[in-house]
């Protein structure tokens, strides 16, 4: 091993302290500086911090940003969500391997190109996106993927192609993006302005069972999607035994078709920093650690310019606003690249340096947490709405929604919609009323709650968005009449096959033997019974899995069953002999027929 | 049912069985069933089973017996002829049910599987370095397939192998049509 290389690694694991538990700061940055994590750096990361050589590769092999070997010096990652399928993803991929001249997953001769296709990047509203390298590109046409290439074969900066800015912070020199925020019905609480420091200040007046108990009097439910109520958590984190206490920023924003915590955290990143400081005050934690996922590593800089401005202004660090038993200091963590980190127990483990395996529960986080501390993880919005509810008191917060999800709710929609984009409704809008404002061309099926919800259809459009009949983290992609549901399902169990960790079997190979199903009933080679035994596996993935990705994997297949079963129904039909249409005897020698030398298979 | 099977009154129900993919562990549960063997050759005849070594049906069967997957062209040929020639299949064994052992290759492609087998091992020794080659020999599928792939399963008896009490209560029940419910006790295996 080169000498060299031993030096500079080493010297990047010094910078973190040599700490195991920041392994994904140190693969981040050897990731960055030498396009990959190879084995030799990961002998020395071992040496240096103590982990164990498996330790170690178990983490850097599990996110997909990482890779143990060499990228090229641009990476083009093109999201492949159903979004993006509908919008023309195939064609821009095509484009983009037609002029790299190599297949998606590979990397130029040159070693200067890497194309991979990856999922949601938070950009359905502007789909067919592409991160390169961290850039994001949107609504990318098969002509402007030819450009780029031409283009970055000049320079190689993908900044240096993003010509027009988007709107808002998104044009902010520490941003400069072409992002554009699509905010639309937007005006009720979230979004409005603010004075910089009123919530924090209101907070820090009162004690923090007093914050703890306007949450709860405002009935605040955890945006995340499970719903759990915000004060309750506090509260039982804040009187778990152990010190220090630790309170997480959850902006993973993994959930397909999810992209409303970016918008957040690009217009109103006060609003969530002051949301993450109250939680902070109220469970006693003097340390607080935004989770941002790796796709919106663009926004990384002007984040933490934001940070340090409110560490000047008295926001952040030491006696915040003069309040003396108050320290409190945030950091930005990144992630890799893997959805199921945004299941709050894999976060943690990934916050602690390995790969991001889902805990055992209980014992929760509010009692053991990150390093095994009492550690309260919230989402963006849930931490918008909390500096909100100290900002307009918790009884004007009320006045929005139902009494069981009280407030409004940001909802990010994508899609066969004339307007596509963020709409905050109050909960209890009908889904009727935001096919209707997003300008729905006649909706047939609508996703709500991304693939870990549920397909619903025109019967249920008179259903309320709230926690207890349509509960959704926000993702809503619609489709009208033209569009393949099938595919869609079959899209989305491609999407948990390549996410599950691998942990547990039900999830891991279940859903295998799930997404290969939906593919043999769209090749009509199943039949009715095969139908049956699919809705039995879907059930037993949903009841034995032990996270929540396992748990909810199935249910792109059990909602279509239940909705739209007819679509199953077309495509089967009994094999009257009983011998099995999907079992081709021809395809299936080609290999031995090859060895033994009879092409034809005679 | 067939009019063939035991609906009809004169003939006893005819049962085949085979071993495909398998290590005939299976089939030697079914002759585990002991001195129960004379009471079932009381009421069934076998057909096709290498237990009475017949190579060809004789007549149409109530149930076949399938030990094993199907890891060449032969075993499709056989099985598929089992579903023809029986009215009930039943998957006998987690060979038969999922692939078992022989499954295990599935992950490995065939040549490189060949070749660890009958040239690079370090047991074999194999001057010419060729991998067998005759016309006689079934071609291997590209990876072993669990019977209900290939055909219809109508019942799957869980086990490696099954034990012989469970092979006794679901052909009693399949032969005196009765519902084939086994106790939990029948098909826990640890
Ligand atoms: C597979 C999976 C992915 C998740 N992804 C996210 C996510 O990206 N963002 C998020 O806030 N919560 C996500 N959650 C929910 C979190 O586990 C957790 O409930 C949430 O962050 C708690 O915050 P809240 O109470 O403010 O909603 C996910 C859950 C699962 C099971
Ligand atoms: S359910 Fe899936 S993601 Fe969750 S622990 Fe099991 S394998 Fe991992
Ligand atoms: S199930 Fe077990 S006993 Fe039966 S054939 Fe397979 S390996 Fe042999």
């Amino acid at each position: 091993m080169s000498e060299d290389l031993t030096a500079r690694v080493s010297a990047i694991c010094g910078e973190y302290g040599s700490d195991a538990g920041r392994m994904m700061d140190i693969a981040w940055r050897l990731q960055r500086t030498f396009g990959e994590v190879s084995s030799e750096a990961m002998d020395v990361i071992a040496s240096e911090t103590g982990a164990t050589r498996a330790d170690v590769e178990s983490c850097v092999s599990f996110y997909s940003f990482f890779s143990t070997h060499k990228h090229g010096r641009v990476v083009i990652r093109l999201s492949n969500d159903v979004p993006d399928r509908m919008a023309g993803y195939h064609r821009v991929l095509g484009a983009f391997e037609d002029e790299l001249g190599v297949k998606c997953g590979e990397t130029t001769e040159d070693g200067a190109f890497t194309l991979e296709s990856t999922a949601c990047v938070g950009l359905s509203d502007q789909a067919p996106a592409a991160l390169i390298n961290d850039v994001p590109f949107t609504e990318l046409s098969t002509d402007d993927a030819r450009e780029i290439v031409r283009e970055l074969r000049k320079h190689m900066d993908p900044r240096r192609l993003v010509h027009k800015l988007g709107d808002g912070n998104n044009a902010h020199p520490l941003i400069h993006s072409m992002v554009h925020n699509n905010l639309r019905g937007t005006g009720l609480t979230l979004f409005t302005s603010y004075n910089r420091g009123e919530a924090i200040q209101k907070a820090l007046s009162m004690s923090p069972v007093e914050v703890i108990r306007a949450v709860k009097t405002a009935r605040l439910r955890g945006r995340g999607g499970a719903g759990f109520p915000t004060g309750m958590k506090w509260e039982f984190t804040r009187g778990a035994r152990g010190e220090p206490k630790f309170i997480i920023c959850n902006a993973d924003e993994g959930e397909p078709g999810t992209f409303k915590d970016r918008v957040l955290l690009t217009e109103r990143s006060d609003r969530v920093f002051a949301g993450l400081t109250i939680a902070g005050y109220a469970i006693g934690a003097s340390e607080g650690i935004v989770y941002l996922r790796a796709e919106y590593a663009y926004l990384r800089s002007f984040l933490e310019a934001q940070l340090e401005k409110r560490r000047a202004d008295g926001l952040l660090g030491e006696s915040i606003l003069g309040h003396e038993a108050f320290d409190f200091d945030i950091r930005i963590q990144m992630g890799a690249g893997a959805y199921v980190c945004g299941e709050e127990t894999a976060l943690i483990s990934s916050c602690e340096g390995t790969r991001g395996d889902p805990k055992n529960r209980p014992p929760f986080p509010a009692q053991e947490g990150y390093l095994g501390l009492p550690t309260s993880v919230n989402n963006v919005e849930t931490l918008c709405c909390v500096a909100k509810i100290l900002e307009m008191g918790p009884a004007t917060f009320c006045e929005y929604g139902t009494h069981q999800s009280s407030g409004t709710k940001l909802l990010s929609i994508s899609g066969d919609v004339c307007q596509p984009g963020i709409y905050e409704v109050p909960f209890g809008t009908t889904l009727r009323e935001v096919l209707e404002m997003s300008e729905a061309e006649d909706p047939v099926a609508v996703q709500v709650g991304g693939p870990s919800g549920q397909l619903v259809g025109p019967e249920d459009f008179d259903r309320e968005i709230c926690f207890d009949d349509l509960a959704t983290g926000g993702s809503m992609i619609v489709f009208g009449p033209d569009r393949d549901l099938l595919k869609v399902v079959e899209a989305f169990m491609d999407f948990f096959v390549e996410e599950s960790c691998g942990y547990c079997t039900p999830c891991r190979i279940g859903n295998v033997l799930l997404r290969d199903a939906v593919t043999r009933v769209r090749q009509r080679q199943m039949e009715p019974a095969d139908i049956d035994e699919m809705e039995r596996l879907a059930g037993t993935v949903a009841r034995t899995s032990r996270c929540g990705l396992g748990q909810t994997s199935p249910n792109p297949i059990l909602s279509t069953l239940k909705n739209f079963r007819h679509l199953y129904d077309e495509l089967v039909e009994e094999a009257p002999d009983g011998q099995r249409r999907s079992f081709d005897l021809d395809a299936e020698v080609t290999a031995a027929a090859a060895i033994a030398g009879r092409p034809d298979g005679e | 049912m067939s009019e063939n099977g035991k609906g009809t009154v004169a003939a006893k129900p005819r049962v085949a069985t085979t071993s495909l993919a398998g290590c005939f562990g299976c089939h030697m549960s079914i002759l585990d069933i002991d001195e129960r063997i004379l009471d079932l050759v009381e009421i069934i005849d076998f057909d096709k089973s290498p237990i009475n070594d017949f190579k060809v049906f004789q007549e149409q069967c109530v149930v076949g017996l399938i030990e094993g997957g199907c890891c060449n062209e032969e075993n499709v040929h056989v099985l598929r002829d089992f579903r023809k020639k029986c009215d009930i299949l039943v998957s006998v064994g987690d060979c038969a049910t999922m692939g078992g052992i022989p499954a295990l290759r599935n992950t490995i492609p065939l040549e490189e599987c060949l070749r660890e087998a009958y040239v690079d091992g370090p047991t074999v020794h194999n001057p010419s370095g060729e991998i067998p080659v005759d016309e006689d020999i079934p071609l291997l599928l590209n990876k072993v397939f669990p019977a209900h792939e290939v055909v219809k399963i109508d019942y799957y008896l869980p086990g490696c192998p099954p034990s012989a009490d469970a092979l006794w209560a679901a052909l009693s029940a399949l032969l005196s049509d009765e519902p084939v419910e086994l106790p939990y006790s029948l098909i826990k295996y640890d």
